[in-house]
């Protein structure tokens, strides 16, 4: 097998922004008979693969991945970005024979998974956070991620429709871009229905804190928001206390319809199941899979939660328009003129960032109408 | 039998009882757990094969053992130290901490400057951090009585504060936009590992370290009169011991062996200070401690063994789909038992012959 | 006032309504904890009792669909542990500080490896009492949504500072605590004494961690506590062992922790880890303030090794 990928790793496009080629790529591949020796393929998560939230979405993608033909997956679970990441990768290989790794959190690419991927250039290490970069990082390792603050766009246009209050509540872990990227797309979504709608922030701190998220929650509520939302990473009790309190909730990384059956509207969800069978299906057929892979709705790494029983009809229409927008290419979120909450111009009139723009990439700016500010 | 062959058998009875009861404890502990895990349908037997091979069944095995085993060394002598003084401190995870904070800011700070100076000034901000932080809680014992066990946890949640608030604020790189984290450690500021394998210098320095303390304990002055502390503190303060002193210097010196865990965590692995240098080192390092009962060089095989359990948890999770929790009921265990075995030491009567001659000796 | 939002207002009343519903668990585990350390022995393991608790509770109301049969069992499962920590501390030369870290790790392992399969269930919440029926307020009303276990631990606090006062077995536990040799001399069972003061702190403990997964933040995770537990056993120092005194704190201590959520939804965000530590900040100044190097503090136990 070693000698299929050395053959084919040098004759496969490189870097592709979009995961549609990449699905394209992998189904379009006959099945080899001759690759089916057992592929053994390594996942690490962060945190508990059962917590409704990141883990849980990653551990979906690896279940699918399970139910391909030719393959046996290996699973750890809560390994913390120390050295112990280099050390469970290197005894999955060692003692399991590995060929393939998924190191799902962000915080294992570097050091430890550009170490490992040195040590090891003829395996494949895949991570989850769309950091590689040519010429600087090893070509055995991938990095993918999705523009998921598409699906919160999204989210915020149900959000403004079901709001009475005009307020929305954002419980969110630390102020890093990715997640000032989703507030303000949420809250843009919001506003592009009703201008007046604010968003009001928490950040707890931390990835997963329930007592703070669930404090949180309640407060935001006691100041009037009637729609929650989050970026932590398990979203279970924030989505439980605004059932509980009787307001709406939309979902994040993995679906929480279960949770809240009044409450639910949608929710941004990451569609790891697609992304991983279509890298394991390269692999078994011999073709490195690309370095890089980014891509949101239209690319399929991302997907909505389906509405829930509160979403009126007009919500349904307007989020649905939008969304066939996505999915064509042509809807860019980022379009000026957008001022911060400070009053200052952040993307000037005419200007647009479209998803791919790296300049969105290092957002610390949050967009008018939020309140709250970064630290 | 001649005076000096009693003393002989006599000391080699007690150290033989000295290592037996808690070998014994950790045997009665493997027992207890495999018949726990026997409950919930796994073959303990088949465990405990697996368990040796990911730990030390392959030369892979010992590397990662080895890796693990090394910060646990240096976090263990954190609650060693103090014990000799009979305190119990649990601050190790904060010291870690503070220490791993300081050195990379100080690396970073010096960047451009020869390793030779940046290397000590890095370890020397670490252990100050650490000092600083359990020589508080010394400080505070002595001084206004405040207990130094919940005092040094409590001084671990502020420490971990105070990492998240500089790695997200004022030490925050600009440049690490998704995991906040203080500026990258230049290449050349990185410690290596041992020729020929992947373990990281840090094993030496903390072999070093549990030496150091071993000596300064057993050997020194400082070491006596420490321990005599512990022993009874009335009667030192009556013998004219400068107790305060005692208590703040070994509170101090725990606090710098953590600390000098941090650096060798953010110079040997991390390459920069961020939240993921919360990684529990430092409450494994309070077991490993207590399992070695308290004793320097003991921490040396013990935090091995802690290591080994540690490296084999994930054979455990992907082979016979045992919760990671695993790992930590297996050390909650160990150390139930070996407390409960306390009180077995020196009653244990392996060498009969020898305990009537330690009375006539 | 805006009815549906309450502005700089609502600071105060999160902190209220906080206070109520985070300082629970402090208000269980300190007042098991100030009945253990009368009796002369200090339990550091309440942290992995709650943690015990809160999964054993939430399993056991998933399985049973009764939260109140989730509550005893939590209890039970604390007393267990309790048992457990007085037995091994009964042995000679043994530490009793020692064998409560021993026990928090423990029963935290115990709780994960057994509480895998609860994390994703959705298990019936205990009930909350509206007080609050005559607000026209949602907040104020959501607010005075108390739960029944807050009462209980209210009423529990004032039962407890009569019950070592003035009854039998209350003054027994004081001997003993003040004194063994002296209990001994009398003919009391001082072990027995201790044990049963243990069992019944963990069983308080236990039901302290089941109001953290039956009712808030209500739900079963690894992450459930923060080190409540633990601060609730330094609670009891800074309450000087009394009962009621425990039940300030623990109100002091959720109001605290609710500062930070309640000042950054009204939009102040800056060092809000620092806002996070406050609780600790807190516990530890409290301490510093409070305690002496040279006299033994005030309604400490003789026998307590931390006072010592």
């Amino acid at each position: 097998m070693g000698n299929a990928l050395r053959f084919s790793r040098r004759s496969v496009l490189k870097t592709m922004t979009a995961a549609g080629g990449l699905g394209a790529l992998g189904a379009g591949l006959p099945w080899t008979p001759a690759m089916a020796k057992t592929l053994v393929i390594g996942f690490l998560y962060v945190g508990p693969r059962d917590d409704y939230g990141y883990n849980q979405a990653h551990a979906e993608g690896a279940a699918a991945v399970k139910a391909m033909p030719g393959v046996k997956v290996l699973e750890e679970e809560k390994v913390p970005e120390t050295v112990d990441v280099e050390n469970s990768m290197e005894s999955m290989i060692n003692l399991d024979g590995a060929s393939l790794l998924f190191p799902t959190s962000f915080g294992y690419f570097d050091p430890y998974v550009l170490k490992e991927a040195k040590k090891h250039p003829d395996l494949t290490f895949l991570h989850c956070g769309g950091l590689w970069t040519p010429g600087k990082h090893p070509t055995n390792v991938g990095s993918y991620f999705g523009y998921i603050d598409e699906a919160e766009y999204l989210s915020g246009i149900v959000a403004a429709y079901a709001s009475k209050s005009k307020k929305l509540g954002f419980i969110a872990a630390k102020p890093i871009p990715q997640v000032l990227r989703n507030i303000n797309s949420f809250t843009l979504g919001a506003r592009s229905v009703d201008p007046t709608i604010t968003t009001a922030v928490v950040f707890t701190g931390d990835w997963s804190m329930p007592v703070k998220e669930a404090e949180a929650a309640n407060s935001l509520i006691d100041q009037g928001a009637d729609v929650l939302t989050c970026h932590v990473d398990s979203p279970k009790v924030i989505v439980e206390t605004a059932e509980k309190r009787g307001v709406f909730a939309t979902g994040y990384h993995a679906s929480q319809a279960t949770l809240a059956p009044k409450g639910y509207l949608t929710g941004a969800e990451w569609n790891w199941a697609k992304v991983y069978t279509d890298f394991v299906k390269m692999v078994q057929g011999g073709i490195t899979p690309p370095n890089l892979v980014r891509g949101g709705l239209k690319e399929g790494i991302i997907k909505t939660s389906p509405y829930g029983a509160a979403v009126s009809d007009a919500a349904r229409r307007h989020a649905d328009a939008v969304k066939a927008k996505f999915m064509d290419g042509s809807f860019v979120i980022y379009k000026g003129p957008i001022k911060d909450n400070k009053g200052n111009s952040v993307v000037a009139e005419g200007k647009s960032h479209g998803q791919t723009d790296i300049a969105l990439e290092s957002m610390n700016w949050l967009v008018e109408g939020v309140t709250g500010s970064i630290s | 039998m001649p005076p000096f062959m009693h003393r002989a058998v006599t000391h080699l009875s007690a150290s033989v009882s000295a290592l037996a009861v808690p070998a014994a404890a950790v045997a009665v502990s493997l027992a207890l757990f495999g018949a726990f895990v026997a409950l919930v349908g796994v073959d303990p037997v088949e465990m405990y094969q697996l368990m040796y091979r990911g730990a030390f069944g392959t030369w892979f095995s010992w590397q990662n053992t080895l890796t693990r085993a090394s910060p646990l060394i240096l976090t263990a002598l954190c609650t060693a130290l103090p014990a000799q003084l009979g305190l119990v401190i649990i601050g190790g995870e904060g010291a870690l901490v503070l220490g791993a904070l300081a050195a990379a800011a100080t690396g970073v700070a010096l960047n451009g400057a020869p390793v030779a100076l940046v290397w000590p000034a890095m370890a020397l901000a670490g252990m100050a951090g650490g000092a600083l932080l359990i020589g508080g809680a010394g400080a505070l014992r002595q001084w206004r009585g405040v207990n130094e066990t919940i005092s040094s946890l409590l001084l671990t949640y502020i420490a971990i504060a105070v990492l998240n608030h500089m790695v997200e604020g004022p030490l925050k790189d600009p440049a690490s936009l998704n995991k906040p984290s203080t500026a990258p450690l230049a290449d050349t500021y990185m410690i290596g590992t041992l020729p020929g394998s992947s373990v990281h210098w840090g094993l030496v320095v903390g072999i070093v370290c549990a030496v150091a303390a071993w000596v300064l304990m057993r050997r020194t002055t400082f070491g006596f009169a420490a321990r005599m502390v512990g022993g009874n503190p009335r009667a030192a303060r009556m013998a004219g011991l400068p107790v305060g002193r005692l208590l703040v210097v070994t509170t101090a010196l725990a606090g710098a062996a953590a600390g000098l865990a941090g650096m060798v965590e953010v110079a040997a692995v991390h390459g920069r200070a961020s939240a993921s240098l919360v990684a529990g080192y430092g409450s494994t390092g309070i077991l490993v401690a207590f399992l070695a009962r308290q004793n320097p060089l003991a921490v040396i095989p013990v935090a091995v063994l802690f290591g080994g359990i540690g490296a084999s948890g994930g054979l455990l999770q992907r082979r016979l789909d045992l919760p990671d929790a695993s790992v930590l009921v297996l050390q909650g265990i160990i150390f139930v038992v070996l407390l409960a075995s306390e009180a077995m030491q020196g009653r244990l009567r392996l060498f009969a012959f020898a305990t009537p001659a330690a009375k006539e000796a | 006032m805006d009815h549906a939002s309450l502005g700089w207002w609502g600071v105060p009343l999160a902190v209220l309504a906080g206070a109520i519903r985070v300082s629970t668990p402090f208000l269980f585990v300190s007042l098991g904890e100030c009945l253990t350390e009368k009796s002369g022995r200090i339990n550091l393991g309440l942290e992995g009792t709650l943690v015990m608790g809160a999964m054993s509770g939430y399993a056991t109301a998933y399985l049973t669909g009764n939260p109140w049969a989730g509550v005893l069992v939590a209890g039970l499962a604390g007393s267990l542990l309790g048992v457990l920590h007085a037995a091994i501390c009964a042995l000679e030369r043994v530490n009793d500080i020692a064998v409560g870290i021993a026990l928090m790790l423990l029963g935290t392992g115990l709780a994960f490896f057994l509480g895998k399969p609860f994390i994703q269930p959705q298990a019936p919440q205990l009930p909350a009492i509206p007080f609050g029926w005559w607000s026209g307020s949602a907040q104020v009303r959501s607010a005075l949504d108390i739960n029944p276990l807050f009462l209980v631990g209210l009423a529990l606090a004032p039962l407890l500072l009569w019950g070592l006062r003035t009854t039998r077995w209350g003054m027994v536990l004081r001997i003993v605590g003040e004194s063994a040799e002296a209990a001994r001399a009398m003919g009391y069972p001082i072990n027995r004494v201790r044990l049963l003061a243990t069992a019944a702190g963990g069983f308080f403990a236990g039901v302290g961690g089941s109001f953290l997964s039956l009712s808030y933040p209500g739900s079963w995770n690894e992450r459930l506590s923060s080190g409540q537990g633990i601060t609730a056993v330094a609670l009891v120092i800074f309450a000087r062992w009394d009962p009621v005194l425990c039940v300030w704190a623990s109100l002091l201590f959720g109001g605290a922790g609710a500062l930070g959520p309640a000042l950054q939804s009204v939009g102040v965000t800056q060092g809000y880890h620092l806002f996070n530590a406050a609780p600790y900040v807190l516990t530890l100044a409290i301490m510093i303030a409070t305690s002496s190097s040279r006299h033994r503090l005030a309604g400490a136990p003789a026998e307590l090794s931390v006072t010592r």
